[in-house]
């Protein structure tokens, strides 16, 4: 591995115009919703229903938890017709640290790579180096030392983990709400402190001086896992969440266009308590979720990765 | 002075910053009524599918072309562009038609192709730098329509009275030219379109 590049100032080409315009898109897709979708149908009903994105998958999140097996990279002919159907961005998923999942996608110009916990891991210590991709990377977290390094290896934006496929939204709400609060924490300390609070996050010093700063991820910060509902988009984007990424939660429901158009309009709206339950009002039964603590932890995705 | 900045999806909030380092107060527009009082409107980057759709469903639409048609000014980058557009292409897409031009969506490719380069301008001596991000290409403009500065050989910035447009993304930039030559098209325009201005 190239020492100069782990060395480094810990946030790899930052600055340079690869990472201004892997960052730059993730910008472009604020304040919007990115579905999960399965084949090129659900990925016209979400850009029919206003998606700023859609990621290309196998399986859904509860598919993926029901069924069991090993869940890889999606079929790359599925994924090619999703990109012949819509004109949004297209995401593709791969499994933490196989870069080689990674590499096949960019050669496919797909437009975001999500290194992901829902799919099965294929490397329990390293994460992708994703400053060697010209295809941005979005990549989960649970907490703001988690979201660091995966910046310091190159993601050019962080979501929640939630608990995907579960249909409930108490653990990205947990995981928005860690980080923003640590984040605010960094923002009253004194510089004395910072690397102290560094070593106990597990996470590069440059970065935590930035946040220190600014009281901000230097990338955007999205929310996923567990999002079921119109008021479910809304909670974690009143929590800080820059956008959200609905997986299960549309294409499980008793009715995927009408939840799709829905969720996209109460993440739009969503300091208007009015147009929320305007949102809410024709909706059919949601997914069926899941109570986390009934689950068992080997079940939980969200503890993939580190 | 006032400047609305259409904040349905996209990068809204990168033109707030540079508007706000500028002294410029902002707000964002969700609703027909956000527009009152303003003396400009920004149509930020993001996805034109996404914003057309709720543009039109919440009549936004109608209301920024009146909004135009008594001098507002208003500017689009990227997305916003292709939403000015009089044609779009690639595929066909419905517009605000607010500008003689014709635009290819996704122009240049994915993202893979997206990239920052810098071309000559008629805003200043120096190059302008330009962030294309899975940006839309100008195929052709009206004769009345000025061309600012141009990319690859097709118009990148481009201005008709006191409607403007830009394929790019000057929000992403540390260079405030364009947004200044922006605000200095709303402060020669009328004055707040309708109403009185609602405190922010």
């Amino acid at each position: 591995m190239d020492a100069k590049k782990v060395n480094g100032s810990g946030n790899g080409n930052k600055g340079s115009n690869e990472w201004r315009v892997k960052v730059g898109l993730a910008e472009m897709l604020k304040g919007g919703v990115i579905m999960d979708v399965t084949n090129a149908e659900q990925a016209k009903i979400a850009e029919n229903a206003g998606a700023c994105a859609v990621m290309a998958l196998e399986r859904v999140p509860s598919d993926i938890r029901k069924e069991g097996g090993v869940a890889r990279m999606a079929s790359i002919k599925v994924i090619r017709e999703i990109m012949a159907t819509v004109t949004i961005p297209v995401m593709a998923k791969v499994r933490i640290g196989h870069f080689a999942e990674a590499e096949v996608l960019q050669a496919l110009e797909v437009d975001f790579i999500d290194e992901s916990e829902v799919l099965t891991p294929a490397d329990e210590e390293n994460h992708i180096w994703k400053h060697d991709y010209r295809v941005p990377f979005v990549c989960g977290a649970r907490n703001l030392g988690e979201a660091l390094r995966r910046i310091a290896e190159g993601a050019a934006m962080i979501r929640t983990k939630g608990e995907a496929g579960s249909g409930n939204v108490v653990e990205a709400v947990r995981h928005m709400r860690t980080i923003v609060s640590q984040m605010k924490k960094l923002t009253t300390m004194r510089e004395d402190e910072l690397m102290h609070e560094a070593k106990e996050l597990g996470a590069p010093l440059d970065l935590i001086r930035q946040i220190a700063k600014t009281g901000k991820l230097p990338v955007p910060n999205f929310s996923a896992g567990g999002i079921a509902t119109p008021a479910d988009a809304v909670l974690v984007r009143k929590l800080g969440a820059e956008a959200v990424f609905v997986g299960s939660g549309i294409f499980k429901s008793s009715d995927p266009e009408a939840r799709a158009k829905a969720v996209v309009k109460a993440t739009t709206h969503f300091e208007d308590p009015k147009a929320v339950l305007e949102a809410h009002e024709e909706l059919g039964e949601a997914m069926k979720g899941l109570d986390i603590r009934q689950m068992e932890e080997k079940d939980m995705l969200s503890t993939r990765g580190w | 002075m006032k400047i609305g900045i259409l904040a349905v999806q996209g990068d809204f909030e990168a033109h707030a910053a540079i508007l706000h380092q500028l002294g410029v107060d902002t707000v964002e527009v969700r609703t027909p009524a956000g527009l009152e009082g303003c003396n400009g409107l920004i149509l930020p980057g993001g996805e034109s599918t996404t914003q057309l759709q709720f543009l039109q469903e919440e009549g936004l639409a109608e209301k920024i072309q009146q909004f135009a048609r008594r001098g507002g000014a208003i500017f689009g980058t990227c997305a916003g562009a292709i939403l000015l557009a009089n044609e779009v292409r690639n595929p066909k897409q419905d517009s605000l038609k607010l500008l003689d031009m014709t635009v290819l969506r996704n122009g240049y490719g994915r993202q893979v192709a997206s990239d920052v380069v810098s071309g000559p301008s008629k805003l200043k001596k120096e190059p302008l730098e330009m962030v294309f991000i899975r940006g839309p290409i100008i195929e052709h403009a009206g004769p009345d329509v000025e061309v600012l500065a141009e990319y690859g050989g097709k118009p990148a910035l481009v201005q008709h009275g006191h409607i403007m447009a830009a394929t790019f993304h000057p929000e992403l930039t540390d260079d405030t030219t364009v947004h200044q030559h922006f605000l200095s098209l709303a402060a020669n325009g009328t004055s707040p379109a309708t109403g009185s201005a609602k405190s922010k």
